[in-house]
């Protein structure tokens, strides 16, 4: 007969009712949403009445957990950014090169006079010709080998941070493999930060931002305006750096020397400055930057050393009084003043033709710190909130249609077992809703299809269950071993095209990216909570209906 | 109580009387599909083959030609304007979707080459707002087309090996054929119509693999039991009792999914009306594959027959009460 133990049926009711609970708060999405923005607020000091109030509005009670929704629905940016991890190296071996020319020249006796090669530091390689005495390469390379770290990482133990080898007359120093792994992850951990940083000074909901493979960041910031604002807050590297400056000139093409480069004023159109190429101080030494003004009423921005960098920035103004050095944003000279004094507190001024806008701009990036590298953008999309609420106002009445049309045709078709099931497919909705809050995932728009598919797929499960009992009915077996016949051999059907789909949708989530991972979250939890509600909450649903009214002959 | 019946309770069709010229056909319209993925090539949307879509917004009617004349100054790639029509608009809104070719070898479209665009259409409408921009570089397009074709073949051969471990080796050769039937058309169409096919296509032909699977599964279930039970019957009997016997149910399930694809294909906007038209069109195909293309290749194959051996333990490995 039909039997249920009685913690089976509580198992599924509480099931039920853990789901239509968890699936509440996004009948209230505004309210709740304002509750849970306060919430965070208040964690973070700002403990004001208005969000006390916000706060006030739900229940802390209850739960709040919401069904994220994604960039297409909300509206907002999303950025796929490449970090140029070369950028690194380049830097890397452009502040080694200072090091080489001191070991190299103390055996100038032996070594010859040798000739930087600067233009194979875009490789990543540092290049030092032994002029006149080539034959010298092993000692060469010995003493260069003097400047070898040992990597500081898990992996790299053992290793040391440079390989030293020759190329006919040329002496070339390369990161070792162990230790371009490690400046690998550190340069994209900075990145990561680096970024968060800046788009929390802005302060917007819940970014996204995260490493994808190997030199990827994503980035999926809801609410902002454009992708082009967002790539403008995090775009710019802001790499700050002090040069000496050699000469200036109005021809961009001019030859710069071994050692040095050629970089356009920022000011001035036409105006460059010809500087050694490897940095007195860089902005990584910086501890604080503000935006202020100059004594003449313009705008400007402050900073200070760490105590590093002042004492080289102190070495290097008492040394050269008199010559101009130059300060250089993201390879453009801000500006070249000339060194009036030994400057020894470590702390300066930056001027320039600036707006008041643009000081606070740069003192945040100076402060956040410059990017280690430089991005490149590979994708972007933006959406704005107008499309997207046409999207989920569409997505709404779309749904509520399909769903009125599919219960009207099981009432249609089973009668009152369609009822049983209309009932089980909106605790379905419900138990999905439940589900997608609890885990926090992320609706798109292709997962409102996927929320569609799954109400008129889910009807599946509970039609094999139907025709089969109408099938065991004609076998002229009583109405409770027909059911019971009918929910045990459909079972195998039903199992088998549920797994299939739950391939399919782990396929998609595994190699799919942004909407697509969101559609396949929405039909793999769909296809659990179709299969629980048509089987065990139908099966509950008739056989309570059975005990109660124990009809001799029953219609499906 | 009059119940809706769209199936005779007891139906005694015959499947299989002119499968050869059912499997002919679906051959042909296989190799047209193809012929026309060659030939005239799917339009792909920017996920594959990199640029930028652009959907504008505003009061005035959309001139396409006007918004041609405006951007042709800026020397940009391939420009494609189209307008874009939907129930769902209001009366004022006039979309349209201004597509732009790559421009670099890698990185999406720059900040300054979009505030261009916007200030050239805006001359010749002075409303006009950008409700959506999407750019891929074209590194990232290629990366994302190995990754669907990836997605698919993964998806096609996981399904196979289900099918082999559940079943035999003939039901997964059918069921994979049906499979391959039901992508190559579904690329067939798109190709035809020209409509874009970008990365919510692939969800949606995974979503049709995984229907028409479904379909193909519930009367593979069917003829198992049936041979079980009917072990000296001719397979071709066996084959068109099984159909037969669930043909109500895939009546059923098939229109109850139509009728909510039906509902978000006219209401549910043109954003992902493509996706929807797809498994539409999906839904179709893989109900009549699954009888003529796969049932129709387990009758040419033939299977083995007597299940009553050490088999069985594949069957019963989810507990199912039919064996």
């Amino acid at each position: 007969m039909l039997l249920i133990d009685a913690w089976k049926r509580w198992t599924i009711w509480l099931i039920v009712a853990v789901g239509l609970v968890l699936a509440m708060p996004n009948l209230f999405y505004s309210r709740v949403e304002s509750h849970n923005d306060a919430v965070a607020a208040i964690e973070k000091g700002a403990d004001t009445p208005e969000n006390r109030a916000a706060e006030g509005e739900w229940p802390s009670f209850l739960p709040s957990g919401l069904v994220n929704l994604g960039l297409d629905l909300r509206g907002g940016a999303h950025l796929l950014a490449e970090v140029r991890l070369g950028d690194v190296y380049k830097s890397r071996m452009e502040s080694l090169w200072p090091e080489v020319l001191r070991v190299l020249r103390a055996e100038r006796g032996t070594v010859g006079t040798i000739r930087w090669n600067s233009a194979a530091v875009d490789k990543g390689e540092l290049r030092v010709r032994l002029v006149s005495n080539p034959d010298a390469m092993p000692k060469a390379i010995e003493l260069v080998q003097t400047l070898r770290q040992p990597v500081v990482s898990l992996t790299g133990a053992g290793t040391h941070d440079l390989d030293v080898t020759s190329d006919g007359d040329e002496l070339v120093v390369t990161l070792s493999e162990a230790e371009k792994q490690a400046t690998d992850d550190r340069t994209m951990a900075q990145s990561l930060e680096i970024i968060r940083r800046r788009i929390d000074e802005v302060g917007t909901r819940e970014p996204t931002i995260q490493r994808q493979g190997e030199d990827r960041i994503l980035i999926q910031v809801p609410g902002i305006g454009s992708a082009a604002e967002l790539k403008a807050i995090i775009g710019t590297t802001a790499q700050l750096t002090f040069q000496s400056v050699i000469s200036r000139t109005t021809n961009a093409d001019e030859a710069p020397g071994a050692g040095n480069e050629i970089l356009p004023a920022m000011d001035e159109e036409g105006l460059f400055y010809i500087l050694e190429q490897s940095p007195v101080v860089t902005g990584e030494e910086l501890t604080n930057a503000q935006n202020t003004f100059d004594q003449n009423g313009r705008p400007a921005v402050s900073f200070t050393f760490n105590t590093t960098g002042a004492r080289k920035f102190g070495d290097y103004t008492a040394a050269n009084i008199g010559s101009p050095f130059a300060i250089v944003l993201d390879d453009e000279v801000i500006s070249a003043p000339v060194i009036q004094s030994h400057i020894g507190g470590g702390s300066g001024i930056i001027t320039g033709q600036f707006t008041v806008e643009e000081t606070i701009n740069l003192a945040v990036l100076l402060r956040a710190g410059a990017l280690p590298a430089g991005l490149d953008f590979l994708e972007e999309r933006t959406v704005g909130p107008e499309l997207g609420q046409d999207s989920i106002d569409a997505g709404k009445l779309a749904t509520s249609v399909a769903f009125v049309l599919v219960l009207g045709f099981m009432f249609a078709t089973y009668g009152l077992f369609g009822i049983f099931a209309n009932i089980a497919l909106i605790l379905n909705v419900a138990l999905l809703l439940g589900a997608l809050s609890m885990l926090g995932a992320t609706l798109t728009l292709p997962g409102i299809a996927g929320i569609v598919l799954t109400v008129g797929m889910a009807v599946d499960a509970n039609v094999l269950i139907f025709e089969r009992i109408r099938e065991e009915l004609k076998s002229a077996k009583g109405p409770a071993r027909a059911i019971e016949l009918g929910y045990e051999r459909a079972l195998s059907a039903i199992i088998d095209a549920n797994i299939t789909t739950l391939i399919t949708a782990a396929i998609l989530w595994f190699v799919g990216s942004g909407p697509v991972k969101g559609f396949a979250v929405t039909l793999g939890l769909g296809i659990f909570t179709s299969v629980f509600t048509a089987i065990f909450v139908t099966r509950l649903l008739i056989v309570l209906w059975f005990e109660r009214t124990r009809p001799k002959t029953i219609e499906v | 109580m009059k119940r809706l019946r769209l199936v005779p309770d007891e139906t005694f069709w015959d499947f299989f009387s002119r499968s050869k010229i059912w499997l002919g056909i679906s051959g042909f319209a296989v190799v047209l599909a193809l012929i026309s993925f060659f030939v005239q090539g799917l339009n792909y949307g920017i996920d594959f083959k990199g640029g930028t879509t652009i959907r504008t917004e505003s009061a005035q009617a959309v001139d396409v030609g006007a918004y041609r004349g405006a951007l042709a100054t800026l020397g940009l790639q391939d420009v494609i304007i189209t307008e874009v029509f939907d129930p769902t608009f209001d009366a004022d809104q006039n979309v349209a979707m201004v597509r732009i070719g790559a421009e670099d070898e890698q990185n999406a479209v720059s900040a300054e080459r979009l505030a261009e665009a916007e200030a050239a259409l805006q001359e010749v409408a002075p409303d006009i707002k950008f409700v959506s921009v999407e750019s891929v570089g074209p590194k990232v397009s290629g990366e994302l087309i190995r990754t669907a074709i990836l997605a698919v073949t993964l998806a096609i051969g996981a399904v196979l090996v289900y099918i082999w471990l559940r079943f035999e080796w003939q039901f997964a050769l059918g069921a994979v054929l049906a499979l391959v039937h039901d992508v190559a058309l579904t690329i067939g169409i798109f190709s035809e119509l020209q409509i874009k096919f970008d990365l919510s296509i692939i969800a949606a032909l995974l979503t049709i693999v995984g229907y028409s699977l479904n379909d193909t599964v519930v009367v593979f279930d069917r003829v198992r039991e049936n041979l079980i039970k009917y072990k000296s019957k001719p397979l071709r009997e066996v084959l068109n009792l099984s159909i037969n016997e669930t043909m109500s149910r895939t009546i059923m399930t098939s229109l109850t999914t139509l009728l909510a694809l039906f509902a978000l294909l006219a209401l549910g906007g043109d954003v992902i009306r493509g996706f929807v038209f797809a498994m539409t069109w999906g839904i179709f195909v893989g109900t009549y594959s699954s009888i003529f293309v796969a049932s129709a290749i387990l009758l040419r194959t033939g299977v083995k027959r007597d299940w009553s051996k050490t088999d069985d333990a594949a069957g019963t490995q989810f507990g199912d009460g039919n064996v």
